[in-house]
C-alpha cells in the first residue's frame, strides 16, 4: 500500500454555528490526484484550509504527513484563489515566485542564488520565462494563475493543493493550466478544488463531491482504493503514529 | 534665498529633521500603503497624545510619554484584532478617542497654560532641538535594520498574509512588530507634522511612489525622496509666507497627490482616445 499523505477521520468544522464540514473520512495517498467538486459554500475551500492548518476543526482527527495540520509547511505547496490579493501590488513575477521559497528559509536569512536558480527552473516548468521581470498587475489571468502555481512549486513540495485554479479564466487558458497540472501529477500528490467537473474527469485519479459531507467516486481502478473505503480507525497505518 | 534661510541654526535643524524623518516615513509608509493600514497608523498616532499629556503632567520629556503610549497602542490594537476578534475599526476608534481623552484630562489637571501642546498636535519643525535629531537618527537606523533583516517576511505578510502563514511564518508576531515600527515612525513624525497630520506623510509619498514602482525597495526609495522633497518645499513655502510649517508640508504633499492623479487620469484618457 502507498504512503498516506492526508488522513481525515470524522472531521467536522463549524463556522459561526453553521456546520460546514460534517463527518469527513477519507485518505489521500502518495501519488493520488484527487479532484474535489461541489457547490459554492459546500466547504471545499474550508477543507483545504483545515489541511493547511489555517482553520480549526472541532471534531475528528486530521493528519498531514503524519503530523497535525500546519506542522510541515515545507512539504506542501498551496495555490490560493487568485482573487484574494491586490493586483496593483508593486511586485515582479520573480519576487512573487521567490515567496514560494519562504518555507525553506530561516528568519533573517535573505534569498540567495540557489533560491533564484530554483525560481528560474519552476518558471520554465510553468512556461513563464519571458515574464519573469513583469509586474504581476501586467499579467493576464491565466499567466497570473500559472505564476501562482510556480510559486507553490518553488518550495519543492510533495503535496500540491490547488483552490479553483481555473476560476474566471477563458476556456483555452483552462486547458493549458490543466496540461501543466497533468505534467506535475507524475511527481506530486495533488488535491484540486474545481467547478470544471466535465474537464477534470480526464485528469484525476479520484473525484470527491463535497457538500458538507463527502462522497467519494473512483473512476477506474486506483492503487489506494482499499484504504479509502475502509474506516480509517481499522487502518493500521493510521494508528501507528 | 535658500542660503539666507539656512543661515539660522533652527532652520538647519528643521532641514535635518525633515530629511531624517523622511527616511522613516518613506520606508514604513510603504508598508502602510501596500498593507492598507493607514487607519491603524492614525489610531496609534492619536493614542500617543495620551502619552504627551501624561508626560506634561509629570513634567518629563514628552518623548518618554509618546514612545510607550504609541507602542502600547500598536500592540493592543494589533492583538485585539488578531486574537480577540474585535472588529479592527472598533479597536482603532476606541484607542484613538481614549488616548486623546487621557491627554486632555492630564493637561487639565496641571495648572497653568500648556504652550507646547499645540506643536505636538500640529507639529513645529522649527523648534526641534539638537537632542531630538540624534534620537530621530537612532530610530531611523533601528527601522532600517529591522526592515533589512525581515525584508522577505514583511513582504510576505504585506502581500499575502495567508500564504505567509502557510509557509510557516509567525504572521501575528511579524504584524505586531510592523505595527511597533509604525509607532516609532509616529514618534519621529510628531515633531515634524504633529499627531493629527502624521497619517498624511505616512501615506501620500508612498501612495505616489507606488504608481511608479515595480518592487517594494524601489517604492521605499522613491517614497523617501518624495517625502524629503515635500518636507523641504513645505518648509520653504512656510517661511516665505510665514505660515505653519507642518500644515504647509501636508498641503504640498496633498496637492502633489492630486496633481499626479489628475495627470494620470488625463494621460489614460488621451490614450484611450
Amino acid at each position: 500500500m502507498k504512503v498516506p499523505i492526508i488522513e481525515c477521520d470524522q472531521l467536522s468544522v463549524d463556522l459561526g454555528g453553521v456546520k460546514v464540514l460534517d463527518g469527513l473520512t477519507f485518505m489521500v495517498c502518495e501519488g493520488d490526484f484527487l479532484g474535489l467538486v461541489g457547490p459554492n459554500g459546500g466547504g471545499k475551500t474550508t477543507l483545504l484550509r483545515v489541511i493547511l492548518g489555517l482553520e480549526r476543526f472541532y471534531a475528528g482527527r486530521v493528519s498531514v504527513f503524519g503530523g497535525p495540520p500546519g506542522s510541515s509547511p515545507g512539504r506542501i505547496g498551496y495555490v490560493p484563489q487568485r482573487l484574494f490579493f491586490d493586483r496593483d501590488f508593486p511586485i515582479s513575477v520573480r519576487d512573487l515566485v521567490l515567496m514560494g521559497r519562504l518555507s525553506k528559509k530561516k528568519l533573517f536569512h535573505h534569498f540567495d542564488h540557489l533560491d533564484r536558480e530554483k525560481v528560474d527552473e519552476v518558471m520554465h516548468t510553468a512556461g513563464l520565462e519571458r515574464l519573469i521581470e513583469r509586474r504581476i498587475g501586467d499579467l493576464s489571468g491565466g499567466e497570473l494563475q500559472r505564476a501562482l502555481i510556480a510559486r507553490a512549486l518553488a518550495g519543492e513540495p510533495e503535496l500540491l493543493l490547488l483552490d479553483e485554479p481555473t476560476a474566471s479564466i477563458d476556456p483555452q487558458m483552462k486547458t493549458t493550466i490543466y496540461d501543466l497540472i497533468e505534467q506535475l501529477k507524475e511527481r506530486l500528490t495533488i488535491v484540486l478544488v474545481t467547478h470544471d467537473t466535465a474537464l477534470i474527469n480526464r485528469y484525476v485519479t479520484k473525484i470527491a463531491t463535497l457538500n458538507v459531507t463527502l462522497d467519494l467516486h473512483e473512476p477506474g481502478s486506483t492503487s489506494c482504493s482499499e484504504s479509502l473505503t475502509k474506516p480509517l480507525l481499522q487502518n493500521p497505518a493510521f494508528l501507528n503514529h | 534665498m535658500l542660503q539666507e534661510l539656512f543661515a539660522f541654526e533652527f532652520m538647519r535643524n528643521a532641514l535635518v529633521a525633515a530629511l531624517l524623518s523622511s527616511v522613516a516615513c518613506g520606508i514604513i509608509g510603504t508598508y502602510v500603503v501596500v498593507k492598507k493600514i493607514g487607519f491603524i497608523s492614525g489610531g496609534i498616532a492619536h493614542t500617543a497624545f495620551g502619552g504627551i499629556g501624561l508626560a506634561y503632567y509629570l513634567g518629563i520629556n514628552p518623548l518618554f510619554g509618546i514612545i510607550p503610549f504609541s507602542l502600547a497602542a500598536a500592540l493592543a490594537i494589533g492583538m485585539l484584532t488578531k486574537k480577540a476578534k474585535v472588529a479592527e475599526d472598533t479597536a482603532i476608534g476606541t484607542f484613538w478617542a481614549v488616548g486623546m481623552a487621557i491627554g486632555v484630562i492630564c493637561i487639565g489637571l496641571k495648572p497653568g497654560y500648556a504652550p507646547d501642546l499645540f506643536s505636538y498636535l500640529f507639529g513645529n519643525i522649527l523648534t526641534v532641538p539638537s537632542v531630538d535629531l540624534w534620537m530621530i537618527m537612532l530610530l531611523d537606523l533601528l527601522i532600517i535594520a529591522v526592515v533589512w533583516l525581515l525584508s522577505k517576511e514583511f513582504l510576505a505578510i504585506s502581500f499575502d498574509e495567508e500564504y505567509a502563514e502557510v509557509s510557516g511564518l509567525k504572521t501575528t508576531a511579524l504584524y505586531l512588530l510592523m505595527l511597533c515600527l509604525i509607532a516609532l515612525t509616529v514618534v519621529v513624525m510628531v515633531r515634524v507634522v504633529g499627531i493629527v497630520m502624521v497619517i498624511a506623510l505616512l501615506t501620500i509619498p508612498a501612495a505616489i511612489a507606488r504608481m511608479f514602482s515595480r518592487s517594494l525597495p524601489g517604492m521605499m526609495i522613491l517614497a523617501v525622496a518624495l517625502s524629503a522633497v515635500f518636507s523641504i518645499c513645505g518648509l520653504w513655502f512656510s517661511s516665505l509666507l510665514d505660515i505653519a510649517s507642518g500644515a504647509t508640508i501636508i498641503i504640498v504633499a496633498g496637492f502633489s497627490f492630486f496633481l499626479v492623479h489628475l495627470w494620470r487620469f488625463f494621460s489614460t484618457f488621451l490614450k484611450v482616445r
